[in-house]
């Protein structure tokens, strides 16, 4: 069990994601887990270990450490990570339950539905319409508020996004104020700014997603209520041709980011 | 034979689960097993290295080390992932019995071996208490054990060898009790899942033992 569960998990619902929600999951396994995997957490690998202190009083050390680190930016970035891939899963289980209906539908023998076989349902990739629009779009919501709480806290734990070399402890049982030296502060200066950078990165991702997803919703119901408007003569004509090029305007979207399905 | 195992044992258990169930499984997979894995290891890796008392007595440390802490924190929090999730198996063998019945029988004894029915709600409904009981049960040992769910950052030793009352010292205290509150969070939404599950199961399976009973009167 390891991130790469988590990117088995996630792969599943990149088939139902808009572009830019695919282009936010590349983005979050390759610029965030992956390095925090592979560089980041050698860097603090020896945090408490190379954590020195100029005195000899047993305790201090450990004492100043846990006063200046009350949880280390390595766990506070996996459990971010964690949290902001988590409302993906409410958008999986919302497709998991449609299929599971289409499929009781599909062995009633409902003539409704248009599927010929179980593998067809299986491989169905679902528009985000209806109940589904609103599913993915507060998911969007939630990674957004928990991305922008954990920036926040990581601001306000450590005063900025700065690791000082040299840090002035004076808790007991520290004998008078001692200077204590943090290892690799440069480092971890550099990799903390890359993880805020690439964190504000897909906040905008995010935005823009919700963005479009808003512009799609009021354009398709401005386009309803003209439709309404229209004569009634023709109405049924004029909706089923509406209705097909809406359908051929969302499948061309679509379709043009075959490149980035699993 | 690693956490892997747990990860494969329970997407078995997903396909018969109701759908409050595959919530649990969500919760147990990204908050639990993914945040242990990930982040709370480590924390504790070096614990006894890091763990230091304010004497050069050789063998103080080891024996204050040893007293305040019998079984470590991460050590039974892995003991928790494993039991809370081993009661799901029962389902499993159920459904893996009534299957291999068919096949003895050779014909069609269920209308789906997985429907959560007869025999297999009893075994599930066991399974739920049984879950329940256990994160519980873990959650009262932490609490005892450990004087509720605080880590000092200084305890006070005294046994032999240590001369006299020693000051000894934890590492990372706080970032350590910032994960174990997380696990009593997620050990709590456990229950309460586990407890709406079995609630919704006998409210169900009660409505239609009545409703059944009452078409058979009528007819």
């Amino acid at each position: 069990m390891d991130w790469g569960a988590l990117h088995t998990i996630l792969g599943g619902v990149n088939k139902h994601s808009t572009s830019i929600g695919k282009i936010w999951l590349t983005v979050l396994f390759i610029f965030r887990i992956m390095i925090l995997v592979v560089a980041a957490e050698r860097v603090w690998g020896d945090e408490q270990d190379d954590f020195v202190c100029n005195t000899l009083q047993p305790g201090c050390r450990n004492v100043c450490y846990d006063h200046f680190f009350p949880i280390s930016h390595i766990r506070l970035w996996a459990l971010q990570l964690i949290f902001v891939s988590t409302p993906a899963l409410l958008v999986a289980m919302h497709v998991a339950y449609r299929r599971h209906e289409k499929k009781r539908q599909f062995r009633k023998g409902d003539q409704k539905c248009e599927f010929k076989d179980i593998e067809e349902i299986r491989k169905q990739r679902f528009h985000i319409e209806g109940s589904l629009w609103w599913t993915y779009t507060s998911s969007i919501f939630f990674r957004l508020i928990f991305e922008a709480v954990f920036m926040y806290a990581f601001y306000f734990m450590y005063d900025g996004f700065r690791m000082p070399r040299l840090m002035k402890c004076n808790a007991w049982p520290c004998p008078n104020t001692v200077d204590c030296f943090v290892s690799r502060p440069t480092e971890k200066t550099v990799f903390t700014i890359f993880m805020i950078a690439v964190s504000s990165i897909c906040i905008l991702l995010n935005v823009a997603e919700l963005c479009y997803l808003l512009t799609k919703f009021f354009l398709g119901r401005s386009k309803k209520a003209g439709n309404s408007k229209q004569q009634p003569n023709h109405e049924n004509k004029e909706e089923t041709k509406q209705n097909e090029m809406n359908e051929l305007i969302s499948d061309s979207c679509q379709n043009t980011v075959i490149g980035f399905s699993s | 034979m690693t956490w892997a195992f747990l990860r494969d044992l329970l997407s078995g258990v997903n396909t018969y689960s109701t759908g409050i169930g595959r919530i649990w499984v969500a919760v147990v997979f990204m908050f639990r097993l993914l945040v242990y894995v990930a982040a709370a290891e480590n924390i504790w890796k070096h614990e006894h290295d890091e763990f230091e008392c304010n004497i050069k007595q050789p063998g103080c440390e080891n024996v204050c080390f040893d007293h305040f802490f019998p079984v470590s924190h991460i050590r039974l929090w892995a003991l928790q992932l494993i039991m809370v999730s081993t009661p799901s198996l029962l389902v499993v063998f159920h459904v893996a019995y009534r299957e291999n019945r068919e096949k003895h029988h050779n014909r069609k004894l269920y209308k789906n071996p997985g429907k959560i029915d007869g025999g297999l709600l009893c075994t599930y409904l066991i399974s739920l208490i049984l879950k329940t009981g256990l994160e519980i049960v873990f959650l009262v040992l932490f609490y005892k054990l450990y004087n509720g769910f605080k880590i000092p950052h200084l305890v006070k030793c005294d046994i032999k060898p240590c001369p006299n009352t020693v000051d000894c010292y934890i590492s990372k205290p706080t970032e350590k009790m910032i994960f174990l509150y997380f696990l009593v969070a997620t050990s709590c939404l456990c229950i309460i899942l586990n407890l709406s599950e079995l609630t919704y199961l006998v409210f169900k399976y009660s409505i239609k033992c009545y409703l059944k009973r009452h078409v058979k009167k009528q007819q």
